[in-house]
């Protein structure tokens, strides 16, 4: 039976009792030690979310602290360059610290006021959401410990100096790959310890179901803006209008979709590939990897015949994770979104182009949406449009870009 | 008929002392040893736990992070865990053999196959990390037809009401986390805490066996000795460690440990 989404009803709340999207997806896999702490949070954000005082602080917060709305431009010189669809950006790198990861921040700290907790703690994989953890934290008064993996300390050192800006703690971790997926489990393994005084922001829309739900909401705020501005520029939503969105853990796609699910709109979905040379990559839903369970939900996840989690390999240290958001499988599976994957190469280049022939210079996570722009433009029709999420700014990639092309252009 | 789980709790209360339960992983630090290992621990302890290794736990600390670590290397599978039991059990039919470990190997195995699998080397109860109340109610009804125990858990944070509704879906035995941690952290809460968490839960049924676990090391473990059984984990996963490091033999270093832990609760 394939599944199908029900209309009128939000997509992060499309789960059944046991908080599974389409009956696979999700759920709430976690020791008991966190059972009562996330079904706090769940009250909690159940009753905030209906709270019209606590969407007023949201909305201020993101107007006047993350700068909503962020530029919807369209990006001429490329469109010309390929000679085919009308090619736009949502320029959400122009936000408060310059990616998707603030809306996130802002709302868990603002949770973690209300709940009265002191502490927050996070993982990141880019830095991005530490550092926005980081930043949030600081203005509104929470002590902040930042996970992250020992490997993407290194490939990462910009976003590494501003966490360090921020007062907050950053904890290196030496398991595993040491990457984002280690960065989660230790992250998680820390509020295991700790849940009674400290609240957990998780990065993405992955975890135990309260935290894609979380973060979802929060980036929906993307979509809002977008929809509008959709409207403002072309009167309606265009016929076969594209929506393309790199996907990592998938939070920046789910908030770029949010307010699109019900219309015509198409939305793509680009994983990591990785490198053209190697087997291993990022990319769970192109390669059809097998649901399994990871960091408390059932996912698509590159992983073992036994159930052992995958390596992964991509250029993208915010897209180098072996699973992906619940929300992306049940989207993926109800056919509503379709998905694809750009090689760290195709990554690459996109960037050149979009950098030299723009003034926007995307993050080597938007460069593998900017890529599948690329591809797809030049064989559709001229009246047809794309948008492309353009959720992070290249300057934290400064060192691998300057590595692998010789030079960096901004 | 009485769960070997059952007996061997039976035999302790006779003695008047907590049953002592280990921990170690399967294949750590080879398969060979593993085994011995586990024959060296029954000659001490009355229940064993043994960790089948995941390579993205949420819920173990570093000791045993280490031993899975250590195991995967080697190269461990469900089959060889299943082997090492089996193996166990031909020399020691009566001692009972727990496997511990998170869902996603048991789902990736079949639950069924996976059960079948443990039914058909020896295994006596499970207790799977991340399968919490009540998610695991159809899974833990699948042990119960075939006669395995499903070994609920309880933490400090769960609720009386919880506790109430876990305790009565609960089979032979029920596993009490002490403390909010990850395992082998070090005892944040006083014995005397722990215990009085310990006798509220056995109110609410008496009859049922209650163990509890982390943070127990041969410091700690003769204060909480009122308790029906007490896990120690992390301590043995410290020594073989330590012995690797050392070059000591595991097997050896680890009998003289278990030895010492049980001579201060009887």
């Amino acid at each position: 039976m394939s599944l199908k989404i029900k209309r009128n009803i939000p997509l992060i709340d499309q789960h059944d009792k046991n908080f599974m999207y389409g009956g696979k997806f999700g759920g709430n896999f976690i020791p008991e030690t966190l059972k009562k702490p996330i079904d706090d949070l769940t009250k909690l954000f159940t009753k905030l979310r209906k709270d019209k005082k606590f969407l007023n602080e949201r909305d201020y917060h993101f107007k006047n602290y993350v700068g909503a709305p962020t530029p919807f431009i369209k990006l001429e010189n490329l469109t010309d360059h390929l000679g085919g669809a009308q090619i736009y950006a949502k320029v959400v790198s122009e936000a408060n610290g310059g990616a998707h990861k603030i809306y996130n921040a802002t709302v868990h700290c603002l949770i973690a006021k209300k709940a009265g907790k002191k502490y927050i703690v996070g993982d990141t994989g880019a830095g991005y959401a530490g550092k926005m953890l980081s930043m949030a934290a600081k203005k509104f008064d929470l002590k902040c410990k930042i996970f992250m993996g020992a490997k993407d300390i290194k490939r990462q050192r910009p976003n590494v100096e501003a966490m360090k800006k921020n007062g907050a703690k950053i904890v290196p971790v030496t398991t595993g790959s040491q990457t984002l997926v280690d960065a989660v489990s230790e992250c998680m393994r820390y509020w295991v310890s700790n849940c009674d005084t400290t609240h957990m922001c998780v990065g993405s829309t992955v975890g135990p179901n309260i935290f894609i739900k979380i973060c979802a909401w929060s980036t929906a705020q993307i979509s809002r803006e977008l929809i509008k501005q959709v409207y403002e520029e072309f009167g309606r939503v265009p016929n076969k209008l594209k929506l393309i969105n790199c996907v990592g853990g998938g939070s920046s796609a789910a908030g770029f979709w949010n307010e699109f699910i019900n219309t015509k709109a198409q939305l793509i979905g680009v994983e990591a590939g990785g490198p053209n040379n190697s087997t291993l990559h990022a990319a769970p839903l192109t390669n059809g990897s097998k649901i399994g369970i990871l960091h408390g939900a059932a996912q698509y996840v590159i992983q073992d015949k036994e159930g052992q989690i995958g390596s992964t390999e991509s250029i993208s240290a915010g897209l180098d994770y072996p699973g992906i958001s619940p929300l992306h499988c049940f989207l993926k599976d109800t056919k509503r979104a379709r998905y694809t994957s750009a090689s760290d190469e195709e990554a690459l280049e996109a960037y050149q182009l979009v950098s030299k022939l723009e003034n926007i210079s995307p993050s080597l996570e938007p460069s593998h949406a900017f890529a599948e722009a690329i591809k797809l433009a030049p064989k559709l029709n001229s009246s047809e449009v794309i948008v492309v999420n353009s959720c992070g700014d290249s300057l934290k990639d400064k060192d691998i870009i300057k590595q692998k092309l010789g030079s960096y252009i901004r | 008929m009485k769960s070997k789980i059952t007996l061997a709790f039976d035999i302790c209360k006779k003695e008047k002392r907590p049953a002592l339960i280990t921990y170690t992983v399967a294949g750590d630090n080879t398969k060979n040893n593993s085994l011995k290992i586990l024959n060296e621990l029954s000659k001490h302890a009355d229940i064993l736990e043994l960790g089948f290794a995941h390579n993205t736990p949420i819920a173990d600390g570093g000791q045993i992070q280490g031993s899975s670590h250590r195991a995967l290397k080697n190269g461990i599978k469900l089959k060889d865990v299943f082997q090492i039991v089996k193996k166990f059990k031909k020399i020691n039919p009566h001692k009972p053999i727990i496997l511990m470990g998170y869902f996603n190997l048991i789902f990736q195995n079949g639950e069924n196959n996976f059960l079948k699998s443990c039914k058909s080397s020896g295994v006596d109860g499970l207790i799977i990390v991340d399968l919490p109340y009540p998610e695991n109610k159809k899974f833990a009804n699948k042990c119960k037809r075939k006669s395995i125990n499903f070994i609920q858990l309880l933490s400090p944070t769960t609720s009386k009401d919880r506790m109430k509704k876990i305790i009565k879906d609960s089979h032979d035995m029920i596993y009490y986390i002490s403390m909010l941690s990850t395992t082998g952290g070090k005892l944040k809460v006083s014995p005397k805490k722990i215990l009085h968490n310990y006798n509220a839960i056995k109110r609410i049924n008496p009859k049922k066996n209650l163990v509890i676990g982390f943070g127990i090391t041969d410091k700690t473990i003769s204060s909480l000795k009122s308790a029906n059984g007490l896990v120690v984990g992390s301590m043995l996963c410290k020594t073989i460690t330590e012995s690797l490091k050392m070059r000591q033999n595991p097997v050896t270093k680890l009998g003289k440990v278990v030895y010492n832990l049980k001579s201060k609760i009887i």
